[in-house]
């Protein structure tokens, strides 16, 4: 009886990996080729081709100003996946400095950082991006920078515990012993034995950071025109959903599978832990 | 009750802190708001002359101070933009806000319950497992997409409500909750799915524990064992989360605001930031900052309520 659930739950784990695979499969490599070609101009309008349905020239049928709708998902969602990128690199050095200082020295500074930690933590991260945004302006960079200083208490947190489970540890103490310095033991010794707690968080923050930024473009303070990103394409379709709700569609649908794929992913990920 | 004094203390420090960190963040960044106001072409005596009335001549510990003491009046300064104090602008925006974040929590809790109960109560059956994967879907989906699809499916398919049709409470208390359940719906689907995975985790990991199955070889009836032990306990967990959780709506409802056409805080504090309009922006995220910790606030004393070990 228990064989049998083990191997049903090898299976199913199995299944996730795989519909994991494929769908950020699905929607990565094109927008890896979106980085380099995409069929038509994404910018390029045409007044002949207003609103046009799905064709074989244009697959997803053009958007309210006449441009390629597949073209513009390519290229969205490589601005999306690269903002998602960038915050989490972002959160994650610093959040990994803040949390490996605070961890291994302890002490007053490592009080007042986890304080101010817990108060920005207990904040629903679009508020505080939202905030961010508001001081520093709207713009892929400016948004990259906000969600990234955002998202610095979550990685600071998981590191921090783990620097302070594992410093007693009798290979950091050799290792102090044998005269390294405190940053080549925090850096060189420790931080490998954090990488897989970081790694799922890695790509849960991916996730998070994706729907913040899909988030913060669709309130229209996230990403500009010219450029586009999945969800400033969502909030120019919002205005026709009426008229032609697939225009919400396509980005929508390339959003969710791009989520649900690295959760997928990530709980493999979690599993093997 | 002397740590729920102590968390009290450290609520107060906290919406302080945030608060100050707010008033700093907007002080120090770059631009003149006399000058956005009064355009470049301004002569130089107008320009002081407004700083002057939007107390902006001051050093800014002495702005500061004066900004915090008419906060705790209830009194946010003036907005830049509308010439009117920020107090009348948002005062009767904040309960819409609030209204919303309530209806969508006590949905979250009603939908998460009542799935996770019945799916961890028919634990392995079909049923059990397609809710696990639309469960997983639905964590995928954006709140605001997820409200986009809630449009065009009850909206404009079933033509359950009239999309951008909002009733204000005043009018038609009736219509305005009918027309806020799907804006709440949208909300609540994402955290519901969230707190549905937390439930029925701890449940199913609750029914193998010994003093349940002491329980059910007792003979007690399958039901009562149930709801009288395995739910109590596996609550708890999901306590937690409904802190953070209460704290991402009120954020969510933000966002969803825009999507069906409330015009609760989210609408204005997205215009205020592209405006530039801070005294605005400032208010709005200190009562959100009072909201998120005040929730959390009530979501420790539940804990300690709920769960007698954790009362030391």
């Amino acid at each position: 009886m228990s064989k049998k659930t083990e191997t049903n739950n090898k299976k199913s784990y199995d299944f996730n990996l795989i519909v994991g695979i494929v769908l950020t499969a699905i929607v990565v490599i094109p927008s890896l080729i979106g980085l380099f070609w995409t069929p038509y101009n994404p910018e390029t309008m045409n007044s002949s081709l207003k609103m046009a349905g799905p064709s074989l020239q244009h697959l997803m049928g053009c958007d309210n100003f006449g441009r390629d709708v597949l073209s513009r998902v390519m290229k969205g969602s490589t601005t999306t996946l690269l903002i998602g990128l960038g915050t989490v690199a972002f959160g994650c050095i610093f959040g990994t400095v803040v949390g490996a200082f605070t961890g291994y020295y302890g002490g007053i500074i490592d009080e007042i950082l986890m304080r101010c930690n817990d108060v920005m933590f207990s904040f629903p991260s679009i508020l505080l991006a939202l905030v961010f945004v508001a001081v520093l302006g709207s713009g892929k960079y400016q948004v990259t920078v906000a969600l990234g200083i955002a998202f610095i208490p979550s990685y600071a947190r998981i590191v921090r515990s783990e620097y302070i489970r594992i410093k007693n540890m009798d290979y950091v103490q050799s290792a102090k012993l044998a005269g390294a310095a405190d940053l080549r033991v925090m850096f060189v010794h420790m931080l490998p034995n954090c990488i897989r707690v970081l790694a799922s968080s890695v790509l849960i923050g991916f996730n998070n950071a994706v729907l913040a930024e899909a988030g913060l473009s669709f309130l229209g303070i996230g990403v500009q025109p010219p450029d586009a990103s999945l969800g400033s394409m969502l909030s120019e379709a919002q205005t026709y959903l009426f008229s032609k709700p697939g225009l919400a569609i396509a980005p929508g649908i390339t959003l969710i599978m791009m989520v649900l794929g690295i959760a997928l992913l990530g709980k493999k990920v979690d599993g093997k832990k | 009750m002397p740590t729920v004094l102590k968390k009290i203390i450290s609520a107060i420090l906290t919406i302080l802190i945030v608060s100050c960190l707010v008033f700093l963040a907007f002080s120090i960044i770059p631009g003149d708001p006399a000058v956005a106001k009064l355009g470049t072409q301004a002569t130089p005596e107008k320009l002081a002359a407004l700083r002057a009335s939007m107390g902006l001549d001051k050093s800014v510990p002495e702005r500061f101070l004066t900004w915090i003491l008419g906060v705790l009046h209830g009194d946010f300064g003036k907005s830049y933009s509308y010439s009117m104090p920020v107090t009348s602008l948002i005062k009767d925006k904040i309960p819409l806000t609030l209204m919303l974040t309530v209806y969508s929590f006590i949905l979250m809790i009603v939908l998460s319950v009542v799935l996770a109960v019945y799916a961890a109560w028919h634990e392995n059956s079909l049923i059990d497992k397609i809710l696990q994967i639309l469960n997983q879907v639905i964590m995928s989906i954006p709140p605001f997409f997820g409200g986009i699809l809630i449009t065009l499916f009850f909206g404009l398919g079933l033509k359950l409500f009239t999309p951008g049709g909002y009733v204000s409470y005043h009018v038609n208390f009736g219509r305005f909750m009918g027309y806020m359940f799907f804006p709440a719906l949208a909300i609540a689907l994402p955290k519901s799915a969230m707190a549905f995975n937390l439930l029925y985790t701890s449940l199913v990991e609750e029914g193998k524990k010994d003093y349940a199955r002491t329980a059910f070889s007792r003979g007690n009836k399958t039901k009562d064992v149930f709801y009288k032990h395995l739910l109590k306990n596996a609550c708890i967990p999901v306590i937690t989360f409904l802190g953070m959780a209460l704290a991402d709506m009120v954020a969510g409802s933000i966002v969803i605001e825009q999507v069906f056409g409330i015009p609760g805080l989210g609408r204005i504090l997205l215009t205020s930031i592209q405006n530039r309009d801070y005294p605005v922006v400032e208010a709005i995220i200190v009562i959100i900052a009072v909201l998120v910790v005040v929730s959390n606030l009530l979501v420790d004393i539940l804990y300690r309520v709920v769960d007698p070990r954790t009362r030391s």
